[in-house]
């Protein structure tokens, strides 16, 4: 039976809008409603549901963060994860946290755990990057299944269902693996309240990234974010002709 | 990425629903007039001569006269009336209604005002010829005192984007309804709307502060305070709430808005029996306090059709009863607190059998959508007949057993949802089509029903069109009386939506 190791982000909340910092340096977080990063909690979800089949043995979620990703943990924990590492990521540090990083945090703990799978969400939905998977997949030198839409256990490893362009493509893997789930995977259950009420009593474990010998100084500058444009306003046109005729002003045809 | 999927997911299940409504049948309902037997009052009909002269105060755009550009304001969302108008005038100001209503007041036409149209009582269509005077285009905010609270607006503001103004400015509207997205607040006024925030912040006879609405005669009454306190003669904003359009148009209105929760809550409990439910409240009431922002219930039937027919998630198993619990406070830790130790109580005590709580926007907001589409879940397929009462709580339930019983087969389904906190039971019953045998097998029996337990036949529906032969069983003979001296006084004529809320004296 295998261990699986699950990473999840706290990111604001996919219902929350969106405003930009006046200073363009970021979007402002303070005071914003943060849930789970959703991909990831697809990524639970299987987790969870390996341990259910009895293919897992024991499901761990990782975060790395502030203090208040805790609660992003005590979600996954709810969820049915076994237990949590907090990987505290602060301050400046955390504001120029990138995939690389949380990468090698992810190797590092997956060897420190003996995980024989790593799942974690396509992509987070505040910087889109898509690459953690991919990374901790070189990093570990481990095979590498992203955007499962489907996952299941063979004799020696794992079948999974890829989503690609214009299809979906069929692949064998063995483990240890690094997967990545996408939108269609499944779909995550709630909370329950007992669970709620027994995942304040699971284990969850702190650590700071120097302790895993991780490097956090930023390889990328956000040199600026912005707001996208503003759509401009439509006008109702009485006829055919004076549609033409615009289009003709506006230098279209 | 996913945030664009995921709102075109919404918007499009949003859109699904109203869209499954509107073309549940192609064929178009029945004229009210003919199937309700309703024999057209002594108006003038409408003239080329009028519309010329609406022409003349809107210009040719803002008056519709093609037959299917004025089909849909013939017809209210359930599709269970349709008028026969053949004008709608879209007014932008307050100046175009009054010069309307005296043109009107003057050649005798009868006129139906109309927001959203999102009634259910066929109170915001036309039932024969009346001229539909749309307030869509009258969406300008006015002014918002951010210390008081007080949003000044025009009536035909969409409740959801004045929702979306106001807690751009940490404030919230009183009221939230299912149909929000198209529902207006001159028409939330006029039908005295309830809605799901009611049990926290009082209906509107208390949120709005002030209003200006036009008489039939044209006279405008500015009445558009933002006072809290105002006692200075006779409360006159309040004959136009909740007066269904029958005394006047409202075109712009005051309300409080209170502050914005900056923590939230929503839990999802499954639950055993009725009984159970009661017993809930009441903790809840204890335990959450100050908090507790809405307390709603749905059978396991409501439920679980809703899911079925509108392909929507249930976040819990199956139960005989949920209950939807929200909270709004303003320290999350506090109320965070307050509710776990509400939940560890009636968890051991076993009144709450199974659920899920959580305080993710993106979750709270699938959770209501559940509860919000029941409505109009219960449209696709067959007829629906939809049914909103108050009864004091402890009899709450009681007529949906009685209802099925009585009804045994010939209705596919009967169920009931609604606000407990507000003694509010919206009872659904489907049936596979519409038969006057089926209607005197429900209609007075309900009503009677109700009036034993000393409830009210209308809680926040309105009478509209449907109810005024029921409203003696909610209203005394003396109350009816001086309604129709108010109506005198104020309509001489009878101009405003006639047919609705007063019934015809034999």
């Amino acid at each position: 039976m295998s261990r699986v190791l699950v990473g999840v982000k706290r990111v604001i909340d996919y219902a929350v809008k969106i405003r930009v910092k006046p200073d363009k340096s970021g979007v402002v977080t303070d005071g914003v409603k943060h849930s789970m990063n959703p991909f990831d909690e697809i990524a639970v979800e299987e987790a969870v549901r390996m341990k259910e089949k009895k293919l897992a043995s024991e499901v761990i979620a990782v975060t790395c963060g502030p203090t208040q990703a805790q609660e992003t943990l005590r979600t996954a924990l709810a969820m049915g994860a076994d237990r949590a590492i907090h990987v505290e990521v602060a301050g400046a540090e955390y504001e120029t946290l990138q995939p690389l990083h949380v990468a090698k945090i992810l190797a590092k703990l997956s060897q420190d755990e003996k995980a024989d799978i790593v799942i974690v969400g396509k992509q987070a939905i505040d910087d889109d990057s898509n690459q953690t998977a991919q990374m901790t997949a070189a990093l570990l030198d481990w095979p590498q299944a992203v955007f499962a839409s489907k996952v299941e256990k063979t004799d020696s490893g794992l079948t999974v269902t890829r989503e690609i362009d214009g299809g979906l493509e069929v692949i064998k893997t063995k483990l240890p693996a690094v997967l990545s789930a996408d939108l269609r995977l499944n779909e995550p259950r709630y909370a329950t309240l007992p669970n709620i009420m027994k995942a304040k009593k699971k284990p969850l474990k702190k650590v700071a990234a120097k302790d895993l010998g991780v490097d956090l100084s930023p390889r990328i500058k956000v040199v600026s974010v912005e707001d996208p444009p503003v759509r401009q306003g439509g006008s109702i046109l009485p006829d055919v002709d004076t549609l033409v005729a615009k289009l003709k002003e506006g230098g279209h045809v | 990425m996913l945030k664009r999927c995921k709102f075109i997911v919404h918007y499009v299940s949003k859109f699904n629903v109203f869209e499954q409504v509107r073309y549940a049948s192609q064929i178009l309902p029945q004229f009210s007039a003919e199937k309700y037997n309703v024999k057209r009052k002594n108006f003038s009909n409408v003239q080329a001569a009028d519309v010329s002269y609406f022409q003349s105060i809107l210009g040719n755009d803002r008056v519709l006269t093609d037959r299917d550009e004025v089909l849909p304001f013939n017809i209210d969302w359930i599709r269970n009336c349709r008028g026969q108008s053949q004008v709608v005038l879209k007014p932008k100001t307050t100046q175009e209604v009054s010069e309307i209503l005296a043109y009107c007041n003057k050649k005798r036409l009868a006129v139906c005002p109309q927001g959203g149209n999102t009634g259910l009582v066929g109170g915001s269509v036309p039932v024969y010829d009346e001229i539909v005077i749309n307030l869509m285009l009258m969406d300008k905010i006015i002014t918002l005192d951010e210390i008081s609270g007080a949003l000044v607006c025009e009536a035909g503001c969409v409740l959801e984007n004045l929702d979306n103004y106001v807690r751009g400015h940490n404030l919230i509207m009183p009221l939230d309804l299912g149909a929000k997205g198209s529902c207006q607040i001159g028409g939330n006024v006029s039908t005295n709307a309830g809605g799901l925030r009611l049990l926290r912040y009082g209906n509107l006879h208390g949120s709005v502060l002030g209003l200006e609405a036009v008489k039939a005669d044209g006279t405008v009454i500015d009445c558009l305070r933002s006072l809290k306190k105002d006692n200075t003669g006779y409360h006159l904003k309040h004959l136009f709430i909740g007066s269904e359009g029958t005394l006047g148009i409202v075109t712009k209105v005051a309300i409080h808005c209170p502050v914005l929760p900056k923590a939230a809550t929503l839990g999802f409990f499954g639950i055993k029996n009725f009984e159970n439910i009661l017993e809930l409240y009441k903790s809840a009431k204890s335990s959450l306090g100050e908090i507790l922002s809405a307390f709603e219930m749905a059978d396991n039937l409501a439920i679980t059709q809703t899911v079925k027919n509108l392909n929507l998630p249930n976040p819990i198993s199956d139960y005989p009863f949920y209950a939807l619990v929200e909270t709004h406070g303003s320290n999350e830790v506090h109320d965070g607190e307050k509710l776990s130790n509400f939940l560890n109580k009636e968890m051991e005590s076993g009144l709450i059998m199974d659920g899920t709580v959580t305080s993710d926007p993106a979750k709270m907001q699938t959770i209501w959508n559940l509860r919000e589409s029941i409505a109009a879940s219960s449209l696709v397929g067959g007829y629906v007949f939809k049914y909103d009462v108050s009864i004091p709580q402890k009899h709450y339930y009681d007529i949906v057993p009685m209802l099925k019983q009585r009804l045994g087969d010939k209705a596919s389904a009967v169920f009931g949802y609604g606000h407990i906190g507000d003694g509010n039971i919206h009872i659904n019953i489907s049936v596979p089509q519409y038969t006057k045998e089926v209607v005197s097998l429900i209609e007075p029996f309900i009503f009677e029903e109700v009036s034993k337990l000393k409830g009210s036949i209308s809680a926040e529906h309105g009478i509209g069109f449907r109810k005024p032969q029921f409203i003696h069983y909610s209203k005394e003979p003396s109350a009816l009386g001086l309604m129709r001296d108010l109506k005198q006084l104020m309509d001489p004529n009878g101009i405003l939506n006639p047919y609705k809320v007063l019934p015809e004296t034999n």
